[in-house]
């Protein structure tokens, strides 16, 4: 074997290596197609998400403004309380319905100015029509809580019912208007006259934040305030719950746990949990703290358990990759100098695997709190306007969560609810994004690499 | 070993906290049909507003989700109310028996018609008859005394009166209790009206499988089952210019704008054709209230009593504008409540 008599395996290069060769053009050119392909992968997904979030955005941005006309209107004492008591127990007991004619004698005044300033086809029959249905509660609400102001007549906003306020938007138009059987040409005249006139604008509306759920003749009034509350509750239910028990499990597993059979069923257990659909977990939960616990129907307490099973695989799966991140000379370090294995793991490998394990909670959470499926069965997906209490009586109270409230919105007839749903999907994603951007800050800020 | 004691501490709180709301219940609780949900709401809100007692919870789910979770049994952690889309059915009150819950007060709140429109733009379908519908519907239809697959593909293939468009219709799927309605009324009706039951049972089969055939819907794709709710109906409409879709009165009348309604049978639809019965595609829609429950939460009666007054159901009211026909019997309602009569 000597190098001489070595044949070489193909011909000697004829050029140098500046100038490539057929094999390498073709392997370059191979690279070149697989980059191509690559960001025509990454160009797709995010040509998906520009249109998502610009169709969403558009539909759902106008949801956020709503439409109010301005009045005066004189809070009759002779309707409001006919006793001259004040007593709020005996104003109370004024229905809604009585405060129609108030409201009614309000619009008059505001159509004979309008008139006076040659608007002269408005009539106040007109404008009682473009008053929301919620105007009266809305009405009888402030009463309630100002009764000194029984007897002066007050600056008042009321909501304009839907049409209207989707004419302002550019929603509804006059050749659908002429269509509709809710609005009329005339309406959508006298509507321009009152912008015209300075009695209604259109601007930024915090009750579709914080405002209760509204029935379907009142997509106007609708708010997101029940589902936030109930969103918030289940969270901080699955925080105190999950984060936990699901740290304890992994540490147990990870460190103290001999690997045997049993560990191993357990973790092939953990892994297919993740993975199963959610639904699930709602029959689960159906069954267990509804009929066998007997805890109530639709409240927070319920749903957040349901949806801290779910989220447990997620927490173990990520709490145990952080903990097996962690070198073993750390723990061997700890375990040299005399610390017990319980204060090698807490006072070393714990702190060093926090960031970890809180990112994968956070993911967890915000995976929970998109969450539908598992909610329609333990009765949350509703219809539900009161407020829960704070915790934790609140708790057992009936509330919604955001997904549900989308769902909610995309299955009603009235089409004001659509920009509502798509508004309802902003605040979630909202969420999801202050949610995730904490993950990604508390990684960035602690974690160590060895 | 502090964070321990504080969540279990925290745990058991929670706990005795839900034990003691598990005990007493403030609200009311109604489920069932996705039907009476909008009515419900609305008077679930108007309750709220008017009386000291909170505004009960309305969950949705379908008539038969709703029966089942109504009859499973008596106490605050199971339902007060079950609204349903159709009358309750033996096998419902025999299962509710068998759970404890024996005196149901069974309430009529009105009627709903269910109607056929197409996109406002499209092709004219203005005038239906049942006829046309099994025609364009059915599975199979007798032709010289056999079975054959339905070989009409245009609904001039059916009329030549109709427009020449494809056939495509978006039908409430089976779980919805619209589609029970839409077979009885429409289909079947539209079988016997055509001569098609006798010729179905020329061919042998006994009446009850000859009716099964007239409401045997086709599979070859001029059909299409709606699971979701009309809102899925309406954007299958707005996509396909030639498609025809079954909708409540209701959700129509909110949608003017976009679609045209046919008559049926020479009838428009209307409350007033559907209250006078001319209309003949509606159904009464229920709500159920245990009866047990009136004593234990609060407002219960009141509610089922407010719900069909006649500042709420009746021809004026907020149900009214919503698209309810109100039921001309609504006084009888009304006292049969005042007397918590039980069916």
């Amino acid at each position: 074997m000597t190098d001489a008599a070595m044949p070489l395996a193909g011909p000697a290069p004829a050029k140098s290596l500046h100038q490539p060769d057929a094999r390498t053009r073709k392997r370059n050119a191979a690279e070149r197609r697989f980059r191509l392909y690559g960001m025509a992968a990454v160009s797709a997904g995010l040509v998906a998400l520009v249109v998502l979030l610009t169709s969403i955005l558009s539909q759902g941005l106008p949801a956020f403004q709503q439409t109010y006309i301005e009045a005066e209107i004189y809070l009759d004492p002779a309707i409001l309380d006919p006793n001259g008591t004040r007593d709020p127990e005996e104003i109370s007991k004024v229905l809604t319905f009585s405060y129609k004619p108030m409201i009614e004698d309000s619009l008059t005044s505001v159509a004979e100015r309008l008139q006076g300033q040659g608007a002269s086809e408005l009539t106040p029959a007109m404008l009682a029509g473009m008053i929301s249905g919620a105007a009266n509660a809305q009405l009888r609400d402030y009463v309630l809580a100002n009764p000194e102001e029984i007897g002066q007549t007050v600056e008042f906003e009321f909501l304009t019912n839907a049409r209207i306020d989707q004419y302002m938007k550019g929603k509804v138009t006059r050749e659908s208007a002429a269509l509709d059987s809710k609005v009329d040409v005339a309406q959508l005249n006298a509507a321009d006259a009152l912008v015209e006139g300075g009695a209604m604008e259109t601007r930024f509306n915090w009750d579709f934040i914080t405002a209760p759920d509204a029935s379907e003749n009142r997509p106007e009034a609708a708010g997101l305030g029940v589902a936030l509350l109930g969103s918030l509750y289940m969270m901080l239910i699955v925080l105190f719950l999950a984060l936990p028990i699901g740290v304890a499990a992994s540490i147990y597993l990870e460190e103290f746990a001999k690997k045997n059979v049993w560990t191993d069923i357990i973790e092939v257990n953990i892994s297919n949990l993740a993975a199963v659909p959610s639904i699930v977990f709602g029959i689960l939960g159906l069954a267990i703290f509804i009929n066998w616990m007997h805890l109530p129907n639709s409240a927070p307490i319920v749903g957040g358990l349901v949806l801290t099973l779910m989220t447990l695989p997620t927490i173990i799966i990520a709490t145990r990759a952080s903990l097996k991140a962690v070198p073993p000379s750390i723990r061997d370090a700890a375990l040299g100098v005399g610390a017990s294995k319980m204060q090698a793991v807490f006072h070393h490998v714990l702190p060093l695997a926090a960031p970890g394990i809180l990112t994968g909670t956070i993911i967890g959470l915000a995976q929970a709190l998109g969450e539908t499926a598992p909610l329609l069965l333990i009765g949350m997906v509703a219809f539900v306007r009161d407020y829960p209490d704070a915790p934790p009586g609140g708790l057992f109270e009936p509330a919604t969560g955001l997904p549900v409230q989308v769902y909610n919105f995309t299955q009603r007839a009235d089409p004001a609810f659509v920009e509502r749903a798509s508004g309802a999907i902003i605040v979630l994603l909202v969420f999801l994004v202050v949610m995730n951007l904490i993950a990604i800050i508390l990684r960035r800020r602690f974690e160590r690499r060895w | 070993m502090k964070a321990t004691n504080l969540i279990s501490l925290a745990v058991a709180g929670i706990l005795a906290a839900g034990a003691a709301a598990a005990q007493s219940r403030d609200q009311i609780q109604v489920a069932g049909s996705s039907t009476v949900l909008p009515y419900a709401s609305i008077v679930a809100e108007a309750f709220g507003e008017n009386f000291d007692f909170p505004t009960p919870v309305v969950e949705s789910g379908g008539s038969s989700a709703g029966l089942k979770k109504f009859c499973e049994g008596v106490g605050l952690n199971t339902i007060d109310i079950a609204n349903a889309s159709r009358k309750i059915r033996e096998k419902e009150v025999a299962a509710c028996a068998e759970n404890g819950v024996t005196e149901i007060i069974e309430v009529r709140i009105g009627y709903d018609g269910i109607v056929f429109a197409s996109q406002i733009d499209g092709p004219a379908f203005t005038e239906f008859t049942p006829d046309q519908w099994y025609k364009a519907m059915a599975a199979e239809v007798p032709v010289d005394g056999k079975m054959v697959a339905n070989p009409a593909k245009t609904w001039a293939d059916v009329d030549a009166s109709l427009p020449a468009v494809e056939i495509q219709a978006f039908i409430p799927g089976t779980k919805h209790g619209t589609r029970e309605v839409f077979e009885e009324k429409v289909l079947l009706a539209g079988c016997e009206e055509s001569g098609a039951l006798e010729a179905i049972q020329a061919t042998g089969l006994d009446e009850k499988a000859a009716e099964k055939a007239c409401m045997a819907v086709r599979t070859d794709g001029a059909s299409v089952d709606i699971d979701g709710d009309y809102t899925e109906t309406l954007a299958r409409i707005d996509a396909n210019p030639n498609g025809v879709g079954v909708f409540g009165l209701a959700f129509y009348e909110n949608n003017t704008d976009k679609l045209k309604v046919a008559t049926m049978g020479g009838v428009a639809p209307s409350t007033e054709t559907i209250a006078s019965g001319e209309y003949p595609v509606s159904r009464p829609l229920f709500f159920y209230v245990k009866k047990a429950h009136l004593a234990e939460v609060p407002g219960l009666k009141e509610f089922a009593s407010f719900f069909v007054s006649d500042a709420v159901a009746g021809p004026n009211g907020p149900l009214a504008n919503y698209g309810l026909v109100s039921d001309p019997e609504l006084a009888d309602t009304q006292a049969m409540i005042a007397d918590e009569k039980s069916m």
